[in-house]
């Protein structure tokens, strides 16, 4: 799937991250701003990166603030604003679970 | 003994909400992905609670998950469908069940989502929530549709609209109380009582668990937290109940050695209705606990 237009997802409430994406001629682009960013934030870039490559996102600029969200909130904030940000939306539930 | 005592809540679009709220220990918790879900936020609340059903925490906690999926009718419901079963949600709750044909209609669509994945046909589990006059004269229709259905519950505010009254002292509510506690007891699935909305006034829920406890329902959905040990705590046995019960049991073994057809305990006769409501009243103690 190919990132067409920016989009946002997420707030930022605590245990939560907001994150915005936008196109990339090529490769992804991973900014990443935590309060706990030397604690987790080679996790949560792991998660981040883990995600977008199941959703077959290979470039993009992403930029995730995080309020100390756990994994499965990285992840479902990633899949909305990827889902956001295609016109041709064909991952299956499945590759997430 | 499974308990359905306390079902709570929890709007699926609340990152924070879903990632702390196995810590209230409720019997079951329900994701809700349909009125408590903003239009524009379908699409995050889904992917939330889809990631949030397969934390590790919640297959662990021996809470039972529970998910209300928007209308199939909506533009939502099929895909909150698609998401949940592959995550493994124990039990899918159908809003506005008017008819059978929602439930077969439901049944048939997660049957080949659970075939699709590769989950086990059988093991999502249903409950349909009755909500308009239509829902409650069907109920018994309703209750029987599926062997999948483990309950039955009435949702209030939109049945009271339907019915064109508000919420009141609860007579309002009690034709389809005893309607949607009927179909249960007849389908043998078990029943669940509306919401009460006012988390500040622990009188007034705590009322409103004392009638619906007499009238036979297995628990209520619940908005707050704070409502959970209130109602643990009334549908507990006493200790003087479980007392009796426990002299109940032990007079009818009794009774059994020496061949007696009908027994007594102190001068009262005991039949077998009495016997196994002092067991169920022995079961529920050793699940819940008795009253504090």
């Amino acid at each position: 799937m190919k990132i067409v237009r920016e989009a946002l997802a997420g707030t930022l409430e605590s245990s939560d991250l907001m994150v915005r994406i936008a196109p990339r001629d090529q490769g992804l682009e991973l900014v990443l701003q935590s309060e706990v960013i030397h604690q987790f934030g080679t996790q949560i870039e792991a998660v981040a990166r883990d995600t977008l490559e199941k959703l077959g996102i290979d470039a993009a600029q992403v930029i995730i603030e995080d309020k100390g969200a756990l994994d499965c909130v990285i992840r479902a904030r990633l899949q909305t604003v990827v889902r956001r940000a295609v016109d041709d939306w064909t991952a299956d539930w499945s590759v997430l679970a | 003994m499974k308990l359905r005592r306390s079902m709570l809540f929890l709007p699926g679009a609340n990152a924070a909400m879903l990632s702390t709220a196995f810590v209230f220990k409720p019997d079951s918790i329900m994701f809700d992905l349909e009125d408590a879900v903003s239009l524009r936020e379908k699409d995050a609340a889904r992917s939330l609670v889809f990631h949030a059903l397969q934390m590790p925490i919640y297959a662990e906690s021996g809470m039972e998950t529970v998910v209300r999926i928007n209308p199939l009718s909506s533009p939502f419901g099929m895909e909150d469908l698609e998401a949940v079963v592959r995550a493994g949600v124990d039990v899918i709750r159908l809003p506005k069940t008017d008819t059978p044909e929602d439930v077969h209609q439901l049944e048939i669509e997660v049957e080949r989502i659970e075939r699709a994945c590769g989950r086990a046909v059988g093991s999502t589990k249903l409950m349909a929530a009755i909500e308009s006059a239509s829902g409650v004269v069907n109920a018994v229709a309703i209750a029987m549709a599926s062997k999948r259905l483990i309950g039955i519950a009435l949702a209030a505010f939109d049945y009271v609209m339907d019915m064109q009254t508000v919420r009141g002292d609860g007579s309002e509510l009690y034709y389809a109380r005893c309607a949607v506690l009927h179909a249960a007891r007849f389908a043998k699935i078990d029943a669940f009582d509306a919401v009460f909305s006012d988390v500040n006034d622990d009188a007034g829920f705590l009322k409103e668990v004392d009638l619906i406890k007499r009238l036979g329902f297995n628990g209520k959905s619940l908005i707050n937290p704070r409502q959970i040990e209130l109602l643990h705590n009334a549908y507990a046995p006493t200790d003087e109940e479980v007392d009796y019960s426990r002299r109940v049991v032990a007079a009818a073994a009794d009774g059994e050695k020496q061949g007696l057809g009908v027994i007594s305990l102190n001068g009262k006769m005991i039949d077998a209705p009495i016997i196994e409501h002092a067991r169920v009243v022995l079961r529920r103690a050793a699940a819940s606990g008795t009253r504090k």
